[in-house]
């Protein structure tokens, strides 16, 4: 047994004081029995429904408008209408109903971030200080493009697309609507969006935002359902479609607009390094690695789920990693003192546990800190493996889970071949107090966005996306609005 | 390749195979974690269990220049039963004074818990000849004083010599015989976590039981992140060598949301052992009432104004 082991027995964990529960009361939100598709500005019924639960209790939220291809097709029909007048408003106008948007989201931000909760299973606390007001921030960001595009590309006449299709995953429901519909708005293009079948909620609550702001029908329409909606929104009459989920359905997608002359921008899977050089602040490096991975659940596509650390000083990592991960609170995600909720579905925990018994098999160590999970509802503890090897799958494949992968390097090239050495390409973390060695890291990932001790931090002045199968476009700053725009070139 | 700075002299924690390392301190990051930890939330009987504890680690302090034996045994007598409505009230951990006011307080707290605290090596600028200070420290414990509050020099700190601020630190704590030795490392002076980092360490090297943030005498005394920088600082003396080191904040802690949040940090960091007037003290004058207020509005539903509390 190593010095690290032997050291567990002495019991980082807090024992003395227990925090009473803190709930966040849901009376705020007021859902309907039953939701259908938001097309044209009315609410249309849908042929077929499914319950929307939540997965902290399994309790049922909603019933939920299943879209038919013929319901996509109308609501496609209804963005082709409202394409006419919305993309001849001067930017200005777009601007103004947008900023109305952000500001609504920002004064009813507590509703919508219960109801994320309630229906995600991530915690209140990410859900409050960090979904909704990115979400409102997006759109106040974009709103102040409408009007100046033409001098945010000079000599290039900026024109919209048309129609664009916009199928958005489950991880962080509201805010990557708004990374979708907010720049499809400023450049001018109506949307139709899909929204996850399992966290369809908050999109629809975004529907009365949308009359509160009194959005001209048709510019924004929201259909639910399964991936059948989702394919049936792909084969419509649309001219571009953004896409954010898995790199499987992703390269489907690419595969059916093939030869099409419609656009296509993916977001797609991570398996981001995030790399420890014995140079770092080791305490707020530890802190990096846990936000890294254990934020959101590790429902995250740039989640930093293989860690890198220098040979050098694995064991200190380590020891405070395992003694941090036995502080982290495991449970009810409307509690304000939860750091880790809920994971989002059935389907996702099974995946997990497949995989987490995947790295066991092949050999890697496994550490769990005590926490009682509730009884209903599903639930995954923070875990992470060391005595990875590269080829583990665990070490390979993406387990959208609170699961880490511990890996070591010696020196700096080769933790940059070993973090290059994936299929996909999202993000990266380094962690050193040296500025020259962040550039010189920053240089040689091939990863979108490459974090430099922080990690997990978005904005929407920044642009996000992938290099490989981690997808291709770019969402947020400038950058994020070439996907929705045409140039006369 | 691992850094190894340049050490104070005896000044070496046991390592094992790995480099000596000081390590250094993300300011954003730092800041931004114990952000999060200030927004915890803290209810009901925890709230309850959290304030009678911040209580009974305080250290009710005066370090004034118009300090009398009749302020000072008034501050005492609200040590030994801060509510004299509710029996059930604790005690504070101690009082902290000047030397010259350690008899009248030792007279007012004879028979009782609370301790006396008193300053001392020239506080609180530190800034006089070593055989003064020792002098000074001498003489609080021959007066009666169970804790001894010293400062560091940060003149020599801040000029990089390490070594006589370290040297001086075991000749004060020599100094002390049986009295406890809390550090002040007057972080306001130092600018830089970095700093508070090293100064932590230090300070624990040479013999310190509690390190202590400042004197309280400068705006921007203690913060939480400061604390934060201190308490990851004592983890790791704790990890290497099973010494458990004491922490204490001092200055500007006026609230009892504040104190809780301090609190929630010590737990979240260091673990429930340190959750004790034996390891954990809060250097303030003003928070003791709102504590008592606070506790009175768990007790019986209702705020009452700050006249039902005494002032002394």
């Amino acid at each position: 047994m190593t010095e690290v082991e032997k050291r567990q027995d002495r019991s980082p964990v807090p024992t003395g004081w227990t925090y009473a529960p803190a709930p966040e009361s849901t009376e705020i939100v007021k859902l309907r029995e039953r939701y259908g598709l938001y097309v044209g500005g009315e609410w249309l019924d849908a042929a077929e429904h499914f319950t929307t639960i939540s997965p902290r209790d399994e309790s049922p939220l909603a019933e939920v408008g299943q879209a038919s291809e013929a319901d996509v097709q109308n609501a496609v029909a209804a963005a082709r209408d409202a394409f006419q007048s919305w993309s001849r408003r001067p930017g200005s106008e777009r601007a103004k109903y947008m900023f109305r948007i952000a500001r609504i989201l920002a004064e009813r931000a507590r509703e919508f971030a219960v109801l994320e909760s309630l229906n995600g299973g991530k915690p209140i606390k990410e859900s409050r200080d960090v979904d909704i007001p990115l979400a409102a921030a997006h759109f106040f960001y974009y709103a102040g493009w409408a009007d100046k595009l033409e001098y945010a590309f000079p000599n290039r006449t900026p024109k919209p697309l048309g129609v664009a299709g916009q199928i958005i995953p489950w991880n962080f429901p509201l805010l990557m609507l708004s990374w979708k519909i907010a720049p499809a708005l400023a450049a001018g293009n109506t949307v139709v969006l899909k929204p996850a079948e399992t966290t369809p909620l908050t999109a629809l609550l975004f529907c009365d935002v949308l009359r509160q702001a009194e959005l001209p029908p048709g510019v924004v329409n929201i259909v639910t359902g399964d991936g059948r909606t989702g394919a049936a929104l792909v084969d419509s009459e649309i001219d571009k479609i953004a896409f954010t989920g898995s790199t499987d359905v992703g390269k489907a997608i690419q595969r059916r607009l093939a030869g099409t002359d419609k656009r296509l921008t993916l977001e797609l899977g991570g398996k981001a390094a995030n790399i420890v050089f014995d140079d770092c602040a080791i305490d707020q490096a530890v802190e990096g690695i846990v936000n890294g991975i254990y934020f959101n659940q590790g429902h995250v596509c740039c989640a930093g789920s293989r860690l890198f650390v220098q040979e050098s000083i694995y064991e200190p990592v380590i020891e405070k990693l395992k003694q941090r991960m036995a502080t982290l609170r495991v449970g009810d995600p409307l509690d304000k003192n939860t750091d880790v909720g809920a994971i989002n579905s059935r389907e996702q925990l099974t995946r997990i546990e497949e995989l987490v018994q995947a790295g066991k098999d092949e050999g890697a160590e496994i550490y769990q800190p005590p926490c009682t999970l509730p009884e209903k509802g599903y639930w995954f503890a923070p875990t992470v493996f060391t005595n990875v090897a590269q080829s583990y799958r665990i070490a390979q494949e993406e387990i959208f889970g609170p699961v880490l992968s511990v890996l070591t390097f010696r020196t700096p090239d080769e933790a940059v071949e070993k973090a290059n050495n994936t299929p996909y390409g999202l993000s990266a973390g380094v962690w050193t107090e040296k500025g020259s060695r962040i550039l010189w890291m920053a240089q040689r990932l091939r990863a979108g966005v490459v974090w430099a001790n922080t990690f997990n931090r978005f904005d929407p002045t920044s642009p996000f996306g992938g290099y490989k199968e981690s997808g291709f476009g770019r969402e947020g700053g400038l950058h994020g609005m070439e996907p929705y725009l045409e140039f006369d070139e | 390749m691992a850094q190894a700075p340049a050490l104070p002299r005896g000044f070496e924690l046991p390592l094992k195979q790995r480099l000596p390392r000081i390590g250094s301190i993300d300011q954003v990051a730092v800041e931004a974690r114990a952000g999060e930890l200030a927004k915890r939330s803290i209810k009901k009987e925890a709230k309850v269990w959290a304030l009678e504890l911040a209580l009974r680690c305080c250290d009710l302090t005066t370090l004034e220049g118009q300090d009398t034996p009749g302020k000072v045994a008034a501050l005492c007598s609200k040590a030994i039963r801060p509510d004299p409505s509710d029996p059930n009230i604790p005690s504070v951990a101690a009082v902290c004074v000047y030397p010259n006011l350690i008899p009248a307080a030792k007279e007012r707290l004879a028979g009782s818990s609370v301790k006396i605290a008193s300053v001392a090596t020239y506080f609180p600028s530190g800034q006089a000849p070593l055989d003064v200070k020792l002098r000074d420290v001498e003489d609080a414990v021959a007066l009666g004083a169970d804790e001894i509050d010293m400062v560091i020099d940060r003149g020599a700190f801040l000029s990089g010599r390490y070594a006589k601020v370290f040297d001086e630190i075991v000749k004060v704590k020599e100094a002390c015989g049986e009295a406890h030795l809390k550090v002040i490392l007057e972080v306001a002076e130092l600018g830089t976590y970095d700093n508070v980092r090293r100064a932590s360490l230090l300070a624990m090297a040479a013999g310190a039981d509690f390190i202590k943030t400042s004197t309280g005498k400068l705006p921007g005394a203690a913060t939480l992140p400061v604390q934060l920088v201190m308490l990851e600082a004592i983890r790791d003396v704790h990890d290497e060598t099973g010494r458990k080191v004491g922490m204490k904040p001092a200055g500007g802690i006026r609230t009892s949301k504040n104190a809780i949040q301090y609190l929630v940090q010590v737990h979240e960091t260091l673990g429930a052992d340190w959750l004790t007037p034996d390891l954990y003290r809060i250097g303030a004058s003003s928070l003791v009432n709102d504590i008592l207020m606070q506790l009175r509005k768990e007790r019986t539903g209702r705020y009452q104004s700050k006249d039902y509390f005494t002032v002394d």
